[in-house]
């Protein structure tokens, strides 16, 4: 089995699946000839031609509207856009048109697109270059969103994601991108090369979209977490020695809400991890669902981490991304209360 | 002391406001035949005067001159008519019937027939459109039953749509027509997206996309302009200009010189003018569009000067913003009188032949309107199932959703 970064892993679920469907285009900003920013789509326009992976003009929401007509008429696009901070000029076409063509056409037309875009920050990327827009996809029905934390499963779940048949918002944490993240910033990186999770097949597999998986058994407390998150969780797990199940959600929406309720009914404690910030987001729902689901089953109130209520710092970056030290402050708070 | 004098900000204004007399005295109009037909294969540059004036092709006498002329039969032509007739017939029907109640809204295309009707015969089947709310015309020349158009209308149990869409958001893959959007412009772009993957699949089939005067000023508008341009796409791009956009005259979104065509030019896209009450020239400026995007020579920018003669739509009063009088004003008249005028010109028609035409399509359209509405209105009779709200927003229902469809109680 290879050993794949993050970044090769995307690129080879799109080689896997452009080798095996013709319809699948690949398109966006730097993505042909140059392969992209962060090259994830290196080598794709000289393997397949400049028909099936093309540069466009910086118009994401030219992109992502051509992707919707290509969709309509039967290709499978598979879109970059270039960093998540710049699909607010597209959110009409996303929010409007993808999301709700075969609802309001009742299958007359589908809208099978994925849209990828490197979220997060840890990378000193400033304010438009670290957001995490998810909540404002996972409001609209009609879409999917997908979030991987290692490379086995982004390529997995990004072959899912092309093979779908509606519209998926596939967000990669860039965080990961080249080498896991052990949650600790001052520490040195070490390399996927050297980690379990950067095992990944050459070939073609699948994860299916909307099942969770369990990180670390526990049964003391519940992380829900997802992206650069899971590592994060799981260092202050490790450092707080405390007996914590890590859930990485993978995919938001659908959620794997069974998942999230049995282990929480197990150990009635949880926290709630995100690196978007705190008002509104994702984590407002998972709270929500515990306490519609499990509220007979908490021994605490659930808490969540996340990134402050304010724009993404660029110096500051360390202060604003939830760290091992906040995730164990919040597990030191639920085991006490 | 400054040598400037202060700033002030210039609002364009219409002509003419409610109590005014009309005036299109603006409005240049060249004469029937006169501007030249080039080939399609010319290069945009040396066609840029087409973005500045009108092809016209029936003069005011109904006779068809000119090099854009005779490229109809006299049946295909009769059938046009028709087709202009009977949207005519069936906008009359349903506004009443939203005055009635039976649904909540209606937009009709009193004075603009002949631009949806017209076009839809110079595509072929499997090309598509990407409309906006008022090209039903595609629907009707394409001989789409009116009878599902008006279940969709009255959201009854027979609705192709299931109740999801408001009225007159029709869509029919099997008649290349898109899913209607309310959102302005963000159907152009996918226009040309559709038309480049029929080009990335070396297909035959070509896309046309629909915007109105007003919305392009929406970026969309541009976006789908660039890529139409860069990838030299098989598309054709209309923009319907019918003066005004709900209240606003045309003039906002156009800007103070130039016409809604010529921002084709900046694009190195072939921009052509046309006198959109005119039947046949539009059919022939269509047509020379679809044999520039079928012989892989790129998209084509056509602008149709029409004017609306009704409501924007069943929520608007054109007479708060615009003098009553003024659509008699419109100097290139009504595209069913030109027609029909045409037609007995040529001596195949007749007055009495029209008078029995409009009885006949009028009782078609009422048949259809009594079918439809044994399948109910909006407020009574059939309706689509409360469960058709949880079905189709994903192609396999999830979990949560499935959660909510049977908190429902379905």
């Amino acid at each position: 089995m290879a050993r794949m970064t993050m970044i090769e892993a995307v690129r080879s679920a799109m080689d896997v699946s452009m080798a095996r469907d013709d319809d699948v285009v690949v398109f966006g900003e730097d993505v042909g000839y140059f392969g992209g920013v962060f090259r994830c789509t290196q080598g794709l326009q000289a393997k397949y031609g400049k028909t099936r992976c093309f540069d466009t003009p910086i118009s994401e929401s030219g992109i992502v509207g051509a992707a919707i007509g290509m969709a309509a008429y039967g290709l499978k696009p598979c879109v970059e856009i270039q960093f998540a901070d710049y699909m607010y000029p597209a959110y009409d076409q996303i929010t409007q048109e993808a999301a709700r063509i075969r609802y309001r056409s009742n299958g007359d037309f589908t809208c099978p697109i994925v849209l990828r875009m490197p979220t997060g920050g840890g990378i000193f990327g400033g304010q438009t270059h670290s957001q995490s827009p998810e909540a404002l996809f996972t409001h609209v029905c009609g879409l999917k969103v997908v979030v991987p934390s290692n490379p086995f499963d982004a390529k997995g779940l990004l072959i899912s994601s092309i093979e779908d048949p509606d519209p998926v918002m596939f967000l990669e944490p860039k965080r990961l991108y080249n080498g896991p993240f052990d949650g600790h910033h001052e520490r040195p990186v070490t390399p996927w090369s050297k980690h379990e999770l950067g095992e990944v097949p050459e070939g073609h597999y699948t994860i299916p979209i909307g099942k969770a998986e369990i990180r670390r058994a526990g049964s003391a407390v519940t992380v829900v977490a997802y992206g650069t998150m899971v590592h994060v969780a799981l260092a202050a797990a490790e450092d707080a020695g405390i007996d914590a199940e890590v859930i990485d959600l993978r995919s938001l929406l659908p959620l794997d809400l069974d998942t999230i309720v049995q282990s929480v009914s197990k150990t009635g404690r949880c926290v709630v991890v995100h690196e978007a910030t705190l008002t509104s987001g994702f984590g407002a729902e998972v709270v929500s669902l515990l306490q519609e689901h499990c509220f007979y089953h908490l021994e605490a109130p659930v808490v969540r981490v996340a990134g402050w209520d304010t724009p993404y710092p660029h110096a500051q970056e360390w202060d604003y991304f939830p760290g091992p030290a906040r995730v164990g402050r919040a597990l030191a708070e639920v085991m006490e209360a | 002391m400054t040598e400037f004098a202060q700033l002030s900000l210039h609002v364009p204004e219409p002509a003419v406001r409610p109590g005014g007399q009309p005036d299109f005295s603006n409005v240049k109009i060249a004469k029937a035949g006169a501007v030249p037909r080039p080939e399609v294969d010319v290069a945009p540059e040396d066609i840029r005067d087409l973005a500045y004036s009108i092809i016209r092709v029936l003069n005011r006498d109904g006779e068809a001159v000119g090099p854009w002329s005779g490229m109809l039969s006299d049946e295909a032509l009769r059938a046009g008519l028709r087709h202009m007739m009977k949207l005519r017939a069936f906008d009359a029907r349903m506004l009443m019937a939203q005055r009635q109640g039976k649904t909540s809204f209606y937009m009709q295309h009193l004075g603009e027939e002949a631009v949806s009707c017209a076009f839809r015969k110079a595509l072929r089947a499997g090309d598509m459109n990407f409309p906006t709310y008022r090209q039903a015309g595609l629907l009707i020349a394409d001989d789409y039953p009116m009878v599902e158009m008006m279940n969709q209308i009255f959201s009854n149990e027979r609705d192709p749509l299931h109740g999801r869409q408001l009225p007159i958001m029709y869509s029919s893959k099997e008649h290349g027509f898109f899913t209607v959007s309310g959102n302005l412009a963000t159907q152009y772009v996918q226009a040309v997206g559709w038309a480049m993957a029929s080009a990335i699949k070396n297909d035959e089939r070509i896309a046309a996309g629909w915007i109105g005067d007003g919305s392009t000023a929406e970026s969309d508008f541009h976006s789908a302009l660039v890529f139409a341009s860069t990838y030299k796409a098989p598309v054709i791009l209309n923009i319907v200009n019918n003066q005004w956009a709900i209240s606003t005259f045309q003039g906002i979104a156009r800007g103070g010189s130039g016409t809604f065509a010529a921002r084709g030019l900046g694009f190195g896209i072939p921009a052509l003018r046309v006198d959109g009450n005119d039947y046949l020239a539009v059919y022939a400026v269509a047509c020379w569009a679809a044999e520039r995007a079928r012989r892989n020579l790129g998209p084509t920018l056509i602008e149709y000067v029409t004017y609306r003669v009704g409501a924007h739509s069943t929520s608007d009063d054109p007479s708060a913003y615009r003098p009553k009088t003024e659509s008699e004003a419109w100097p290139l008249g009504d595209p069913v009188l030109r027609l029909k005028k045409h037609l007995i010109v040529k001596g195949v028609w007749s007055e009495e032949r029209h008078t029995q035409a409009e009885a006949e399509i009028m009782d078609e359209v009422i048949e259809a309107q009594k079918e439809a509405e044994h399948h109910g209105t909006l407020h009574a009779g059939g309706r689509p199932s409360v469960r058709d709200i949880f079905e189709g927003v994903y192609a396999e229902m999830p979990p949560h959703l499935r959660r909510q469809r049977q908190k429902a109680g379905y």
